[in-house]
């Protein structure tokens, strides 16, 4: 798997753009990463992102968009407002962990 | 005597019971499946109904039939499990004790779960093929289906057989150019996924053969909700897509009793090891089938290969040892492609659908991920040998691992 680096704070990111390892994550990086998809990040936002983190941490992977919805109160449509076009994906993506799983 | 109970007795279940059966290591145990039904669907049948391809008797058998005489059988419901008390109490208030519980009890679908979509205009403009009855009721509607547009639409993530949708889009290809209607219908397939499949080779392959077929793909398309009378269909991002006749394939989710368990995740599935298919967090339950959470594909293949795994590993279990990763995610599927023709790949949770020749040891080496002929008789073979060879749990020609042999990297 080829890997390039986010320019601005030199970090490892795989083909997809997903941080190599989780563990370099800050949240200016989440930031920078946020501006590549065009973001600018807001609070609603940090309450998604520091909710997927959580869920990481207890669950080792990160969340589908489901368990997003069901678990964190934010509604799918503002999740789709707030993170346009694949939110779990993208969310994962913002928050330094893998890409979720789901798609099979 | 100790005691087995299966509950489900699908496709996974009904396996399991007859290989348990005539394994002799199972002479002091009492092995007890239960089922809320007493009719066994050939799903993969579902597909070709509303085509007119199969006719009620060829998808529909009792689940006795299958069952093997030595297993006691109860016909009711689960309500849950109490694996504290390692007991399953059924809807009559019974309760069924176990020593080992296998989970078996399937995925089905929820249309409720989008808005509009099984309203007013259910089985009218609105259809799935995802079960019995709407595959009968889509059956009917294709037969008057003149002209317009046919959409497709998969509203969710994990679905049963992933290949299912873009066969169907296929098979409508081919069956309105058959009747000289095709000039005069647009056939649409909109999914959730970046592109026609789950898999990067297998996609780009598959996309081609939309594209020669004058099939339109929308990619990334997540269903909000179903506008019945404008007939639109919406997403959460506000994209429309306008329909004559929208078939459905609504979201998938396992059984309610195991939420009523709460054993399972936001869609009701099990959390289970990857490798050696106990459920996580027990040690003397296993799970398999469309029931598990793992990232392999819901189909009836998969099934049969971690039946394989699970009795391999069940036998370790018995003796006292240690459980080995057996299951590697092997799935292998025919996917029809209208005109007599249809394309095989075959994969795992590592390795994608690659191109080559499969081995298929008594019929012959089958061309992988390209259009034949003879794929299209291995599907229908797979009607014949699933309800005579795979439900009856006889060996299919097929190890359970996948192998690279014949595969082009
Ligand atoms: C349209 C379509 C096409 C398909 N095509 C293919 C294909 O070409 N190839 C392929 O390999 N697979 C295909 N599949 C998928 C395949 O049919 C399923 O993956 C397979 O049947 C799963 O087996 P299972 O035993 O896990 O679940 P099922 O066979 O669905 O069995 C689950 C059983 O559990 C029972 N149950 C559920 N809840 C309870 C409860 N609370 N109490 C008691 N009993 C309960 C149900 O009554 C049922 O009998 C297709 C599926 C569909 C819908």
């Amino acid at each position: 798997m080829t890997t390039k680096t986010l320019a601005e704070l030199n970090v490892a990111l795989d083909a997809e753009g997903f941080l190599v390892n989780p563990d370099d994550w800050t949240p200016e990086i989440a930031e920078a990463l946020a501006r590549e998809e065009g973001i600018d990040l807001t609070d609603r936002h940090w309450e998604v992102i520091n909710f997927v983190r959580k869920y990481y941490e207890e669950h080792g992977e990160p969340p589908t968009l489901r368990a997003i919805t069901k678990r964190s109160g934010v509604p799918t449509k503002e999740l789709y407002q707030l993170f346009p076009k694949g939110p779990a994906k993208k969310v994962a993506r913002i928050a330094g962990l893998g890409k979720p799983k789901g798609c099979i | 005597m100790k005691r087995l109970v299966i509950l489900g007795a699908g496709t996974a279940g009904t396996m399991l019971a007859n290989r348990l059966a005539s394994m002799p290591e199972m002479d002091d145990w009492r092995i007890t499946v239960v089922d809320a039904t007493r009719e066994h669907y050939y799903q993969p049948g579902f597909l070709l109904l509303p085509f007119g391809v199969y006719s009620k008797d060829d998808v529909v058998r009792p689940k006795r039939y299958y069952l093997p005489a030595g297993a006691e059988l109860i016909f009711a419901e689960v309500d849950h499990i109490r694996p504290d008390q390692k007991s399953v109490v059924l809807m009559d208030g019974r309760n069924v004790a176990y020593d080992v519980l296998v989970i078996a009890t399937g995925s089905h679908i929820h249309p409720e779960e989008t808005p509009g979509l099984m309203e007013h205009e259910w089985h009218k403009s609105i259809h799935t093929f995802y079960d019995f009855e709407g595959a009968v009721a889509l059956a009917k509607a294709l037969r008057q289906f003149k002209e317009g547009r046919l959409v497709l639409n998969v509203a969710e993530m994990p679905i049963k057989c992933p290949v299912a949708p873009l066969e169907f889009v296929f098979l409508a290809d081919w069956y309105f150019t058959h009747r000289g209607l095709r000039d005069r219908i647009e056939i649409v397939y909109a999914t959730p996924l970046p592109g026609a499949f789950t898999k990067p080779k297998a996609t780009e392959m598959l996309g081609n053969m939309l594209a020669e077929r004058g099939i339109q793909v929308v990619p990334e398309f997540n269903v909000m909700e179903v506008d019945p009378d404008a007939r639109i269909l919406r997403s959460y991002d506000e994209q429309e897509i306008e329909y004559d006749v929208l078939v459905s394939i609504p979201v998938h989710m396992g059984a309610e009793a195991i939420a009523r368990s709460e054993m399972g995740d936001e869609l009701n599935f099990v959390p289970t090891d990857r490798h050696t298919l106990l459920a996580k967090h027990y040690d003397d339950i296993f799970v398999l089938g469309d029931a598990t959470d793992l990232p392999a594909s819901k189909a009836g293949s998969v099934a049969h290969f971690e039946v394989d795994a699970f009795m391999e590993n069940f036998r370790r279990y018995l003796d006292g040892l240690e459980l080995l990763p057996l299951f590697d995610g092997h799935s292998n599927c025919f996917i029809e492609t209208g005109y007599g023709k249809g394309v095989l790949i075959d994969f795992n949770y590592d390795v994608e659908p690659l191109p080559g020749m499969f081995p298929l040891p008594g019929i012959g080496p089958m061309p992988l991920l390209t259009e034949s002929r003879v794929n299209h008789w291995g599907k229908l073979l797979f009607h014949w040998m699933y309800w005579n060879v795979l439900l009856k749990g006889r060996e299919l020609p097929i190890p359970a691992q996948m192998s690279m042999a014949g595969k082009r990297l």
